[in-house]
């Protein structure tokens, strides 16, 4: 099987560990990780903020650096929403304005093949247990677009309470919006402001010292406003978890 | 829709203060989590709420796809029961039928069921200036009416409103519109909803003329429909010698069989009860029962426009439940007057800006009052999607297009104040079409991570206000993995 890391431009970016963790994890369960260099942004942002013409090259392009893999796989269950969700939905829009098939037919060969990463182990991979080691106590936020448009489910869950060491804390209003949203975050700032520092005071109720999320966009936001408000407990990405072993721990 | 809302600030702004002010958040928070908590529940119980929610859906679908058809039959049904139909085009028309018949009656008040129709056309305000008093019955507009204030939801007009709020306002108010306060009221609740009832009662009993709206029009029978809460509507439906129902066009179901299903996922949606404690039916007049006179106002006021949009349309099946809103975490903090639109929270961000265009501030900067975090449709008892039409909207207000405005295709030109967006977002497009250009920003940012500032100017400014900005990594990831895992990717 040929699988792919869609690392997602934002990771790339700014939070290259997480690549790191996503790597060491699909190798030590046997996966063959190609990166394709090519590779930029999925188109989310300009899609969502009302910019679906200049999100089509992006997507064209999406398809053209991953459409030969057998698994497209990302850490990111906002930009694996954007593929999964509305990449077809972009191609009807294309065909309801008189502009044909091609842009459907260019996409969708990539959309059955992008998984999360959770979906990617617990689906395709069949495991739960990856033989991780984290000794922390630990509470998880599951991200709208991860909860909601892809129906993740207990999938993280499942691969959490298998990970030797980690106590999982039930995280209050876990299914609540922490208030990035993307654009939102600037444009809404007070409210975006609010929902981030009410998701941060529940996560601190848990006693936990990490917030985990399997979307580092979540994470930038939740973390920014965790340093901000001073709870000293620490935003992690799920990959960095379930990527760290006895032998070589995460901190 | 209602000349009221004109000259609201954009929403971000309105949103400020109510962000700001914690009796507000706590009200709002405290009502918005007990209800959102019951219906979870009260949904949970139905094993085939999957299936309700797809024949509603179907069912609304349906008749908007053939609403011309239904409104003739609907039409035609109404007059065979001995009621009369008129047709208004918009707020201006409905206000003025409205007053027109008022004042053929000879009478100088009415009382009234809660409507959102005629809240949106600004009825009250449109009879006061014709010298005509309108008094509201349902409990929480009356505390509405009464403190001079806006609703704040669609269900729970005085939702932002706690119990010692209430008795000052029935203490201070009450004796203007009628009968007083009783002396020494205490917020409980029974005190405060006697102080109402012993207040309404003298209006229910007076009343000559009634005012209405409807959560459904059954085409088949031309039988209106009102599910309430209080039985206060009840009381202005049946007292009355005219009533006068003003109902958006979108309201109608084809057959009797239908409101099975809504009858069903409305009272679960809305207040979280198996069945609503009122449900009333009324088809024309009958001889020695209830009205003598039948009116029926059919609104549309920027629904056939709405209809015409085939992305935005889907927010016409609307049954005004209100899940949405108790949901949203916007709305949550936001409350409901920020949305400037007798419709706040997910739906009145998407139904606003379609009904009155997105030529103001605020009606343009509703598409923008969401996180997209999709709890609205994963809530709404129709299905309506309410992130993908709100993305839809954000699309007009940014780059224009063909919309249709009163009948006529017109072409939009973008909102102003997107320009340094625009260009961003062009920017960012052109860096993400090439790979080397992105990877070569990528190496500027972590080369220069030294000096980067803790603070950002311009509109970054309301990030880094509140939250710390990620640290830029030494090395961005396909820089480590051309550096480590040479050969085994595609380097193209």
């Amino acid at each position: 099987m040929r699988v792919a890391l869609f690392l997602t431009c934002v990771n790339d970016t700014l939070y290259p560990d997480t690549g790191r963790a996503v790597v060491k994890l699909l190798t030590r369960l046997g996966v063959e990780v190609d990166f394709p260099m090519a590779q930029t942004c999925c188109g989310q942002a300009h899609y969502n903020t009302g910019y679906r013409h200049q999100a089509e090259p992006l997507a064209r392009h999406f398809s053209d650096v991953f459409g030969g893999y057998d698994a497209i796989v990302t850490p990111s269950g906002s930009c694996g929403a954007m593929v999964r969700e509305l990449y077809p939905r972009m191609g009807e829009r294309a065909r309801a304005e008189g502009r044909g098939d091609g842009l459907a037919t260019t996409l969708a060969p990539v959309v059955p093949k992008t998984y999360e990463l959770t979906e990617f182990l617990v689906d395709v991979l069949g495991v739960t247990d990856v033989g991780a080691y984290y000794p922390h106590t630990v509470t998880y936020h599951p991200t709208c677009h991860g909860l909601r448009s892809l129906g993740l489910g207990g999938r993280p869950y499942q691969l959490l309470k298998a990970v030797k060491g980690l106590e999982l804390k039930e995280l209050p209003g876990a299914e609540e919006c922490c208030g990035f949203g993307g654009t939102f975050a600037v444009k809404n700032s007070d409210v975006s402001a609010a929902m981030g520092a009410d998701k941060v005071r529940n996560a601190a109720s848990t006693g936990a010292e990490v917030l985990c999320a399997a979307d580092n966009s979540c994470l930038m936001h939740i973390g920014g406003t965790m340093a901000r408000l001073s709870t000293g407990m620490r935003p992690v990405h799920i990959a960095e978890i379930l990527a760290s072993t006895e032998e070589e721990p995460a901190v | 829709m209602s000349g009221t809302f004109v000259g609201m600030p954009a929403f971000p702004v309105a949103a400020k203060e109510a962000v700001g002010n914690p009796t507000l958040r706590g009200n709002l928070r405290h009502a918005t989590h007990t209800i959102r908590a019951k219906r979870a529940k009260a949904v949970e119980e139905v094993s085939d709420w999957a299936e309700l929610r797809e024949a509603g859906k179907r069912i609304k679908d349906h008749t908007l796809r053939h609403l011309d058809r239904y409104l003739v039959q609907l039409e035609e049904s109404v007059r065979a029961a001995g009621g009369t139909v008129h047709w208004a085009a918009d707020a201006d028309e409905a206000n003025r039928i409205v007053t027109r018949l008022v004042q053929e009656t000879g009478e100088s008040e009415v009382v009234k069921v809660k409507s959102m129709a005629t809240q949106e056309i600004g009825l009250n305000e449109a009879l006061e200036a014709a010298g005509i008093r309108a008094y509201e019955t349902d409990l929480a507009e009356l505390i509405v009416q009464l403190g001079k204030d806006r609703p704040s939801h669609i269900l729970v007009p005085a939702i932002h409103r706690n119990r010692g709020e209430i008795r000052d306002i029935f203490r201070a108010e009450m004796s203007e519109w009628g009968r007083p306060a009783p002396d020494g009221l205490t917020d409980t609740p029974a005190e405060l909803a006697e102080a109402a009832r012993l207040h309404l009662r003298e209006k229910f009993l007076r009343a000559k003329v009634g005012v209405s709206g409807a959560n459904f029009m059954v085409a088949e029978t031309g039988t209106l429909v009102v599910v309430e809460s209080e039985g206060n509507g009840r009381m202005c439906l049946t007292l009355p010698e005219t009533l006068i129902s003003v109902v958006g066009i979108e309201k109608t179901v084809p057959t009797w069989r239908d409101l099975e299903v809504f009858l069903q996922t409305l009272p679960r949606s809305s207040t979280a009860e198996r069945m609503n404690p009122y449900t009333s039916t009324w088809t024309g007049t009958t001889d020695g029962d209830g009205p003598r006179v039948f009116h029926l106002v059919l609104l549309d006021n920027g629904r056939t426009d709405t209809l015409a949009d085939e992305v935005g349309r889907q927010a016409l099946r609307c049954i005004r439940c209100s899940a949405c809103l108790n949901v949203c975490p916007v709305y949550e903090r936001a409350g409901g007057h920020a949305y400037g639109s007798v419709y706040p929270g997910p739906i009145g961000a998407i139904l606003s800006p379609q009904l009155r265009g997105t030529g103001s501030e605020i009606d343009a900067s509703l598409p923008y009052a969401s996180s997209l975090c999709g709890a609205c449709y994963e809530v709404c008892p129709v299905a309506i999607d309410i992130p993908e039409v709100l993305v839809h909207l954000r699309e007009r207000v940014v780059q224009g297009g063909p919309v249709v405005r009163e009948g006529n295709r017109v072409v939009l030109k973008p909102a102003k104040g997107h320009a340094a967006e625009r260009a961003a977002m062009r920017a960012a497009g052109w860096a993400f079409g090439r790979p080397g250009a992105l990877r070569a920003g990528q190496r500027v940012a972590s080369r220069s991570r030294r000096w980067h500032p803790r603070t950002l100017p311009g509109p970054g400014r309301a990030w880094s206000g509140t939250r710390e900005l990620p640290a830029v990594p030494a090395e961005p990831f396909r820089d480590w993995w051309q550096r480590t895992q040479d050969g085994k990717g595609d380097a193209k």
